[in-house]
């Protein structure tokens, strides 16, 4: 472990005085991700600023009709909370697709949008990596890719975003909301996480001197017809090779209203507005959905090893959006795709 | 004399931290270390407390042998520094027993022969008591689905699941 200084955070105000006055210091909350990172000497912090403590642990109803989640509240009373279960089942789902129960403990909702890929070599350092290290270039496009992204890659980074949450977050257009030094702002769930180009060394718009205070999440939950269906090489535990947030609102067979995001695939969880204006107005069907995953993939591009997902991702979006339809969410402990 | 490490960021050299004062409940025994910032609450059980029952596999959050109860969840050790956790409530394995009768998990592990090299039991003891508080895992998918941050590789799945089982009807889904 690196050598570091510590300093806890007394309120959000304190929080953003604290990063504001030192570049190289990183928040600190589940520390699932930073710590490790800091073990394997990837990540640097000169300080960790601790903001464990701060209020920002409540799930709380909005007068739209929506959920604003305090970005502390940890991933499993997230997935476990009654409003979030009934509500929002997607989301629930996803959180529970992803990492373990202890890890879930610990994580917080607003660490979980910041955590970095896990691409092999953005972890090993003894190889280049454009997004570890500016500008010294990408060891994965030549290397082993297999779990590289197919969607949106540069030639200077094919890492993916390694979150299960913030695909079906992505799904539900939630927004995020952060405090820095000149107030709060709020920023579009698509607009949070970035796509590499040149700057890969960057995976979100957030600024340095912010911090993120809460999830919002709109009105409409799509509680009926879902589903999560997450592809990885084991049941359990493992991060997704690829995975699909499928929801639909539908008037007897016809789609009225359909989102569709992919995790696993690329450098943020990705949507395609052309695959679900595909969906809306079409019978719920094989042919709608097999025409809706062709559009998605459309511009889809694989490298040495990870061709396979093109297809693996074609047919995820088939099942899952079947499964949404027939009101048959894939389950987390039965691992059985039907 | 301020001392300095070796690790520089930003070019300037960070100076050693000062030790904090840490006060802890660790099986129900109230305790103050004196640990660095980058000490983990599993270093901290193992080389200041002499609770070594808490094991070290990967020590990146991958295995779940580090698994203890903080506030009575489960957690990774391996990935909590000890700073963070003052005023917590820590259970280990060494605290499950209770005035020298085993806690039911570890009779059922035993009953059910649910490990070989024993190394991640410790951690996947803990992990089951975590479980049946949360009380979300019924059948055997949902066990295995909610256990599948502890990793055993002596492969004593099966066993462990049955233990779990027994425990859990034992204890009526409480801790």
């Amino acid at each position: 472990m690196i050598n570091f200084q510590y300093a806890r955070a007394d309120d959000v105000a304190d929080a953003v005085r604290r990063i504001a006055a030192d570049p190289t210091a990183k928040f600190v909350a589940g520390g699932t991700n930073l710590i490790d990172l800091m073990k394997e000497d990837v990540e640097r912090p000169s300080r960790l600023i601790d903001i464990s403590r701060l209020p920002l642990k409540s799930v709380e109803e909005t007068s739209d009709g929506g959920l604003r989640i305090g970005a502390l509240v940890p991933n499993s009373d997230l997935a476990w909370h009654p409003l979030i279960e009934r509500r929002y089942p997607l989301l629930s789902s996803a959180i529970l697709a992803g990492a373990s129960q202890q890890l879930r403990n610990m994580a917080s909702t607003g660490g979980n949008l910041l955590q970095r890929t896990r691409c092999f070599y953005f972890y090993d350092t003894a190889t280049p990596c454009n997004k570890r290290k500016p500008g010294s270039g990408c060891s994965a496009i030549d290397g082993i890719n297999r779990i590289s992204a197919i969607l949106g890659t540069s030639e200077a980074c094919i890492a993916t975003h390694p979150s299960d949450m913030c695909v079906a977050l992505a799904a539900l257009e939630a927004r995020v909301h952060v405090a820095g030094p000149k107030g709060e702002r709020v920023i579009a769930f698509n607009d949070f996480h970035r796509l590499p180009g040149n700057t890969p060394h960057l995976d979100t718009n957030l600024q340095p001197n912010e911090i993120v205070i809460a999830v919002e999440l709109p009105a409409q939950g799509f509680a009926k017809n879902y589903s999560y269906l997450k592809i990885r090489d084991r049941l359990s535990y493992a991060f997704a090779l690829v995975s699909v947030a499928a929801a639909l609102e539908l008037e007897g067979d016809t789609i009225r209203q359909a989102r569709l995001a992919l995790g696993g695939v690329a450098h943020k969880p990705w949507r395609d507005a052309a695959a679900e204006a595909a969906l809306r107005g079409q019978p719920a069907s094989q042919a709608t959905f097999t025409h809706a995953a062709d559009l998605l993939l459309r511009d889809a591009k694989g490298f040495t090893h990870n061709t396979f997902k093109i297809e693996l991702a074609r047919r995820s979006i088939v099942r899952a959006l079947t499964q949404a339809a027939q009101a048959t969410p894939q389950s987390q402990s039965d691992k059985k795709i039907r | 004399m301020v001392q300095t490490s070796t690790a520089k960021r930003s070019g300037n050299p960070i100076p050693v931290p000062h030790k904090i004062s840490v006060a802890i409940t660790v099986n129900g025994v109230e305790t103050t270390l004196e640990v660095a910032p980058w000490t983990t609450l599993l270093d901290a059980l193992r080389d200041h407390l002499n609770l070594t029952g808490t094991k070290k596999g990967c020590d990146h959050g991958q295995c779940g042998a580090c698994t203890v109860l903080v506030d009575g969840r489960r957690i990774n050790s391996c990935l909590t520094l000890a700073v963070m956790k003052d005023g917590a409530k820590v259970t280990t394995i060494e605290g499950l027993a209770t005035e020298g009768a085993l806690h039911l998990l570890q009779q059922a592990f035993i009953d059910h022969d649910a490990f070989q090299c024993g190394y991640c039991t410790p951690g996947q003891i803990c992990s089951a008591a975590g479980l049946i508080a949360e009380g979300k895992a019924k059948s055997a998918d949902e066990i295995r689905e909610l256990m599948s941050g502890n990793i055993c590789r002596c492969g004593a799945y099966p066993n462990i699941v049955a233990a779990i089982q027994q425990a859990m009807g034992k204890m009526g889904g409480t801790p």
